[in-house]
């Protein structure tokens, strides 16, 4: 099977503002058909490298090539195949959504019919508000606005900076939704900037962790959480036996203890092991549960 | 793409409501002179005529619509640049406000070409702020005062332009004045890309309107060196037109000053623009 097209390489960059340096040496690489979560906390530099391969900043050093093409001397050709939100999707208030699409379009490198436009709206779900201005939008109505924008012309690539601020747990979910639509239905390749570490998590197949300006990591999502331990939780009827217990024979991996539960620092494989020897000592176990890996993960790493 | 983003930049003026202010204010304006001299113009005309009653006999329609025309146009030309900066001060900077100049410079135009549509479509819109001045000024006072010679004051004296010679003095006029107003709409706009605020730009330009205007006008020997070079000693130029003969030579210089201006300040701001981190 051929390995699948490299649609952005980032190589060594570096964007300084003045004696700042707000993007450090950082490299990563995002593949044809991926969902590429771009994590980070903030000042990390993620909206810093996003306009720096927008061009909407330039980069102090670095290379930045997407769709096999370097950034620079093909700035045209590239970005009429890249939809975006940077930070935010702000529209002209005083026109229709309609209206604001158009403008877009027209000048996306593409002839966009407004059939396309309607299509989009609908898509989004906002067509029968289409003509209303966006002035009365709210935030995720101009959300879904600017998910529609960046599908107007068809792109290959959509880049989304963190598209979900702001929204209500409705809101996210809708937003979400369209994200993985845009991946299974499109076939979008799409890079996805997000502080909401379990939003990646859901729906981004590989990453990259920067903080500082720095690369930390990247890979697959799935890959990079297997090799970290998990925090466990285990449900169980004795819980200081089970404290006891675990303070005694395996101290490093006591996390903290409620009511009924035992919380658990340990690797996904030993769940088992622990679980026989709840079993073993009469502790009855009602329940299992691992949480917050990836926050777990993303914490080690920019403490570290 | 070049045209079809000029298109979009003219959609957006005539979309935005601030447009509309400073032809509405032209339209009150004029409008409320015209109704002062409808009223009582022949009171306001031998303000005029009378130091020259004792020399000179005045006969035939002294107030008439080519002299309601160049007082109303004499009055404007002050306040027009303030109207015109209102809109092109916020070409680019509104965009920064509004935070769509992310949107907008992610498209596969370059900056430059974003750039000078914005600045064609702020130099169509001061045209269309002329064309409305001249409209309202020349055939609504025509049509309400009549033609006549047109009486001209001059600091030595009176001069008289025959009726059939005002129409194409004022049609050279109005094409110097709009390169003065289209000198404005530039100064904004290199202002507007060094701003990410509306204010700013509009500040700036009237500020820099009024201190050069200081500089023309203040009778100090250190300042006269800079006086012809400074662009507000050349807004008026349109006024040359109206003088009996016309000073070809100095309205030549004015334009050529005026055009200087342009061209280096549309300079700048394309430099800025194309160097600009876009970081709101």
């Amino acid at each position: 099977m051929q390995d699948p097209q490299k649609i952005i390489e980032v190589k060594h960059l570096v964007k300084n503002y003045g004696k700042f340096r707000a993007v450090d040496n950082v490299s990563f690489d995002v593949y044809q058909g991926d969902v590429f979560g771009f994590l980070g906390p903030n000042g990390a530099g993620k909206s810093t490298t996003i306009r720096t391969m927008l061009s909407l900043i330039s980069a102090t050093s670095g290379e930045i090539k997407i769709f096999g093409k370097e950034l620079n001397a093909n700035r045209r050709e590239i970005l009429s195949e890249i939809g975006c939100i940077v930070e935010k999707p702000d529209f002209y208030k005083y026109l229709s959504a309609q209206k604001n699409l158009e403008i877009f379009a027209r000048i996306s490198g593409k002839n966009v019919p407004k059939s396309k436009i309607i299509e989009v709206l609908e898509f989004v779900g906002l067509k029968g508000r289409e003509k209303d201005k966006v002035l009365g939008y709210s935030h995720g109505m101009r959300q879904r606005l600017g998910i529609a924008q960046t599908l107007i012309h068809d792109p290959k690539l959509i880049i989304l900076d963190e598209p979900t601020t702001g929204l209500d747990p409705q809101g996210i979910i809708d937003i979400r939704n369209l994200i993985l639509q845009l991946k299974n239905e499109r076939n979008k390749t799409i890079l996805l900037s997000s502080h909401i570490l379990s939003e990646i998590e859901l729906i981004a197949n590989r990453m990259v962790i920067i903080s500082k300006g720095k690369t930390l990591v990247q890979g697959n999502v799935k890959e990079l959480l297997d090799e970290e331990v998990l925090l466990v939780s285990f449900t169980v009827d004795n819980i200081e036996q089970a404290k006891s217990l675990i303070t005694n024979k395996f101290p490093q991996a006591f996390q903290s203890a409620s009511e009924n539960q035992i919380l658990l620092h340990i690797s996904k494989d030993e769940i088992p092991k622990y679980n026989k020897m709840f079993i073993d000592e009469n502790i009855q176990v009602f329940g299992i549960e691992s949480k917050r890996k990836l926050e777990d993960y993303f914490l080690k790493l920019i403490n570290n | 793409m070049f045209l079809k983003s000029t298109y979009n930049e003219i959609l957006k003026i005539a979309s935005k409501p601030r447009s509309y202010i400073g032809i509405a204010a032209i339209t009150l304006i004029i409008s409320v002179i015209l109704l002062a001299m409808w009223l009582d113009g022949i009171t306001y005309i031998s303000f005029i005529t009378a130091p020259f009653e004792q020399s000179l006999s005045f006969t035939g329609n002294i107030l008439n619509g080519n002299l309601m025309a160049f007082i109303i146009l004499n009055m404007l030309i002050i306040h027009v640049p303030l109207l015109i900066a209102f809109v092109t001060g916020d070409l680019i900077s509104g965009e920064g406000a509004m935070g769509t100049i992310r949107l907008l410079l992610t498209k596969p135009i370059s900056r430059t070409g974003i750039l000078l549509s914005k600045y064609l479509a702020g130099c169509f819109y001061t045209l269309i702020v002329l064309l409305w001045m001249a409209l309202l000024s020349i055939f609504v006072s025509k049509f309400l005062f009549g033609p006549g010679d047109l009486m001209v004051l001059k600091s030595d004296g009176l001069n008289i332009i025959q009726a059939q010679d005002v129409g194409i003095r004022f049609f050279y006029g109005f094409i110097v004045a709009y390169l003065a107003l289209i000198m404005i709409a530039t100064l904004s706009l290199t202002f507007s890309c060094f701003s990410d605020n509306s204010i700013g730009p509009i500040i700036s330009t009237m500020g820099m309107i009024i201190l050069f205007t200081i500089i023309g006008t203040l009778d100090v020997p250190v300042f006269a060196k800079i006086q012809p070079l400074l662009f507000t000693t050349h807004m008026a130029a349109w006024r040359s037109f109206f003088e009996d003969p016309i000073p070809v030579e100095q309205i030549r210089t004015s334009i050529i000053v005026l055009f200087v201006h342009i061209i280096g300040l549309l300079g700048i701001a394309i430099y800025k623009f194309n160097k600009k981190d876009i970081l709101s």
